[in-house]
């Protein structure tokens, strides 16, 4: 029905749409108003709040004194600027991100082309089960690697009573390991998908060339991949500024995470002191810190990409 | 086939079933451990099951333990992930077939403001929504959790990439010819082109919601009406002074986890054709 009213349409003149207002005024409003309101409210609000409280502070008269609070213009980013543990925390995830996602990444790719190549057999059980372990919250996935590390109940005693996996020298690996598990089929997945996108001639035709699996892959997969392993990349660096889930579950397991590991366990410990104002100027300078890097990250590969 | 890819097929397959390994006998050890009791799970042979088969015995006690507070976790976590990935999904639907297939002024900049709330972690929004739902006494209720959940900045970026290639322009204008309103359009004609890029969007909405451990845990105080992964985590931090709860976490963990794989397995055919025009186009 529909093709047969398109073929009514061609032959009509086309619609001149009336220039000098909008057209179907009332349909915009309608489709964008649920979702616009609504990311206002809890988006766009909290963004503003967070750094409108972070422009307060709360004084006392005296010790015991009635708390109220006052402007303190820029005083609380001072006082993040000042806090070493803050910065500390921003190095420790930055270090968290050299130690996971090229890791992460790399193995993902490499699963990806092994997938698109002709070389692996039973490509939809590998497929899905990388891709498992994704169903599984972060939260549940260190709860479950924190019970196959410890030496009581882990299946693989020899290595869990041998190797102290928790304490200040592994423990970084052991969340590293965590976070590897649950995304790296993700990012596979994503991957593969754009591996699959390209034309099947384009490989064919380097296949006639004499070209091997490996040249293959270097030379056309690879490239064409680049956006995909963009966007993969930006999220691992969002992903990884945010670390929570992970050394909030460890913290029980492991004395070498402290309450100030990452950015955010600080926010949370400190908003739970309760330091509301210094929490809120550090969750703005942990949001500025991630869009900076993502958006160097991207306008970086960008330009690679367009050479 | 010739001698040399046989081998490297071999060797390749070969690589691959120990990489499969690795994703898999976690989750088989979490199956093998919820069948057991207190004695046997640390008896070293955590790999097999042991005698006697206790898994439903161990699900049994799970979900009444302290008057079935496990099952009212998960009636919750149902509700912030269902409610909210449906209705997510809607809304980011609605606003990216706007943005696709209307032209007005302050398109792209909305666009670009949306695109904008990727980059801003949903973390750093926690603190600041407690103190927004405290002020209007909002924040110890489900609503604190399940409202900004509707909310899915990368919901509307890829329902736009998806109905600006998915929904030709002549397929609207017969539409409207044959006089149908443009709501009714989207929702008969529009909405079922953009399926596979709707479920994708629903999947990973839900997903998200699914896991979602940082708002609930700043917002909520009461047990009742805490999602799965904070509930587990609770219990999770008393193991040292009730042992007895290990086990409960164990086969809790198991019983969280069964939703999504069932609905990844279920919806497999929608959200990988979904994936893959998000990965390309992006």
């Amino acid at each position: 029905m529909a093709t047969s009213v398109s073929a009514q349409i061609a032959e009509a003149p086309a619609p001149q749409p009336p220039r000098q207002r909008i057209r179907h005024k009332g349909a915009i409003v309608g489709f964008l108003g649920p979702f616009v309101v609504l990311f206002v409210l809890f988006y766009l609000a909290p963004i503003a709040y967070a750094v409108w409280q972070s422009f307060f502070k709360v004084e006392r008269e005296g010790t015991f004194g009635k708390a109220r609070e006052v402007f303190g213009g820029l005083e609380q980013y001072g006082r993040v600027l000042d806090n070493g543990d803050f910065w500390a925390s921003i190095v420790r995830v930055l270090v968290f991100f050299v130690a996971s996602i090229p890791l992460q990444l790399g193995l993902a790719l490499l699963f990806a082309l092994l997938l698109d190549s002709p070389l692996v057999k039973g490509k939809s059980f590998f497929r899905l089960a990388f891709f498992a372990p994704y169903a599984v919250p972060g939260v549940i996935a260190a709860i479950m690697w924190g019970f196959l590390y410890s030496p009581e109940i882990s299946p693989f005693p020899q290595v869990a009573n041998n190797v102290d996996l928790l304490g200040p020298e592994l423990v970084m690996f052991a969340m590293v390991n965590v976070v590897n598990w649950v995304y790296i089929g993700y990012n596979m997945l994503i991957i593969y998908a754009a591996l699959q996108a390209i034309p099947r001639e384009t490989i064919e035709a380097a296949t006639i060339d004499g070209a091997g699996q490996l040249r293959i892959a270097w030379s056309v997969k690879i490239p064409a991949v680049g956006p995909a392993l963009v966007l993969t990349g930006v999220f691992s660096i969002i992903g990884t500024l945010q670390l929570f889930n992970e050394p909030r579950v460890f913290r029980a397991i492991s004395s070498a995470v402290g309450r100030d590991y990452t950015p955010n366990l600080m926010v949370d410990a400190t908003s739970s002191i309760p330091d509301y104002h210094l929490a809120a100027a550090m969750s703005v300078v942990l949001a500025l810190i991630t869009c900076t890097l993502s958006f160097t990250f991207l306008k970086l590969t960008q330009k690679r990409a367009l050479g | 086939m010739t001698r040399a890819t046989r081998s490297s097929t071999a060797t390749a397959t070969l690589f691959m079933v120990i990489c499969a390994s690795y994703f898999l006998v976690p989750l088989w050890w979490l199956l093998v451990a919820s069948s057991k009791d207190q004695a046997a799970l640390s008896s070293g042979k955590g790999l097999w099951f042991s005698d006697p088969f206790l898994l439903f015995d161990n699900i049994t006690d799970v979900v009444t333990y302290d008057d079935g507070i496990f099952v009212r976790w998960a009636f919750n976590s149902l509700v912030y992930a269902g409610v909210g990935a449906v209705l997510g999904t809607l809304f980011a639907a609605m606003a990216g077939y706007a943005l696709a297939k209307y032209v007005f002024p302050g398109r792209e900049a909305t666009f670009n403001v949306i695109l904008g709330g990727v980059l801003v972690p949903a973390t750093a929004l926690a603190l600041p929504l407690f103190l927004l739902f405290s002020e209007v006494d909002q924040a110890d209720t489900m609503w604190a959790i399940l409202l900004p959940s509707l909310v899915s900045p990368f919901g509307v970026y890829l329902a736009r990439i998806f109905a600006a290639s998915a929904v030709p322009d002549e397929l609207l204008e017969a539409a409207r010819i044959d006089g149908a309103s443009e709501f009714r359009t989207f929702f008969t004609v529009a909405i079922r082109l953009m399926g596979p890029a709707l479920v994708t969007i629903f999947l990973f909405q839900f997903v998200a919601i699914w896991n979602n451990f940082f708002l609930p845990l700043v917002m909520l105080q009461d047990t009742t009406l805490y999602p799965l992964t904070l509930g587990l985590n609770t219990w999770n931090s008393q193991v040292n002074q009730l042992p007895e709860l290990r086990l409960f976490v164990i086969v809790g963990s198991l019983l969280s986890i069964v939703p999504l794989v069932i609905a990844f397995l279920a919806l497999q055919r929608f959200w990988r054709s979904g994936l893959a025009e998000g990965g390309v186009k992006a």
